[in-house]
């Protein structure tokens, strides 16, 4: 049975980071700006999982693993933090939120 | 068979990447990444990565996208006003774009394996006993500060996110 070359999958993640990366740097909402960082997180997930697979080990599972927890928790404290930002600023828009304190 | 599913499941994905970075609208944005994360655990299944996948699904498409829809609606966050870009950045920003990544793509064309094909079923190490394995063996240390991060996480996240009483 012919397989899909794991190049595929490494292009495939190739480019959804690179999706994440223009996400990131043209949205200048900060919600949206936090989901393009998980768009990069997924892409490099797959990345892992593909050469997890090439190397036949499960060693880079565990790393997509620990990556989903790491990006859970960051998703915790980030969203609490965007509220307690949006709290004091009455706004997402990334230009107008150019102060640390006030 | 597995290359159509490829096909279809990285079109998916990559379109609703797409759609993730071009909406103004947050929640479109969200639903859409609900996809990519959806046919990404896809192709974690192509792999022989079933704990994986169903983890995916669990915790990505599951408990963080829930997460943010909250805070969305929380928020009430409409659509983002256009941002006011200068006429150098809006002449020549997509062009520049298609030359770098075409640059990047031609510099790295020669790491890439070629060789190595993917046939689903061909590496069956990842079903929730090789992962635990794994985990529980090998990676013990990494696994318990783990835990004790997300335990940090829920606290700053309680602490940060609570009302403030005077």
């Amino acid at each position: 049975m012919a397989g899909v070359p794991l190049a595929w999958y490494l292009i495939l993640s190739a480019i959804l980071f690179a999706l994440g990366i223009a996400g990131f740097l043209f949205r200048r909402n900060l919600i949206t700006m936090f989901m393009s960082i998980e768009l990069m997180l997924n892409a490099v997930n797959l990345s892992f999982v593909a050469f997890s697979y090439k190397f036949g080990r499960v060693d880079g599972q565990i790393f997509t693993f620990f990556v989903m927890v790491v990006a859970a928790a960051e998703a915790a404290v980030g969203l609490a933090i965007i509220l307690a930002v949006f709290r004091t600023r009455k706004t997402l828009a990334v230009d107008e939120i150019d102060s640390l304190k006030y | 068979m597995d290359t159509f599913l490829f096909l279809i499941f990285a079109a998916i994905a990559v379109g609703c990447g797409v759609i993730v970075v071009s909406q103004r609208h947050p929640i479109h944005s969200a639903i859409s990444l609900i996809g990519v994360m959806g046919s990404l655990a896809v192709l974690y299944l192509l792999l022989g990565a079933e704990f994986i996948a169903a983890t995916q699904v669990l915790v990505y498409a599951g408990a963080v996208m829930v997460l943010f829809l909250f805070v969305i609606m929380l928020l009430n966050a409409g659509v983002e006003p256009p941002g006011g870009k200068s006429w150098p950045v809006r002449l020549l920003g997509i062009p520049l774009l298609v030359v770098l990544l075409g640059v990047v793509s031609f510099l790295i064309r020669g790491w890439i394996p070629v060789k190595e094909t993917v046939v689903f079923g061909s590496f069956t190490g990842g079903g929730p006993r090789d992962v635990g394995g794994a985990l529980f063996t090998e990676y013990l240390l990494p696994f318990e500060i783990v835990s004790v991060l997300i335990l940090v996480a829920i606290l700053g996240a309680v602490v940060l996110g609570g009302k403030e009483i005077d």
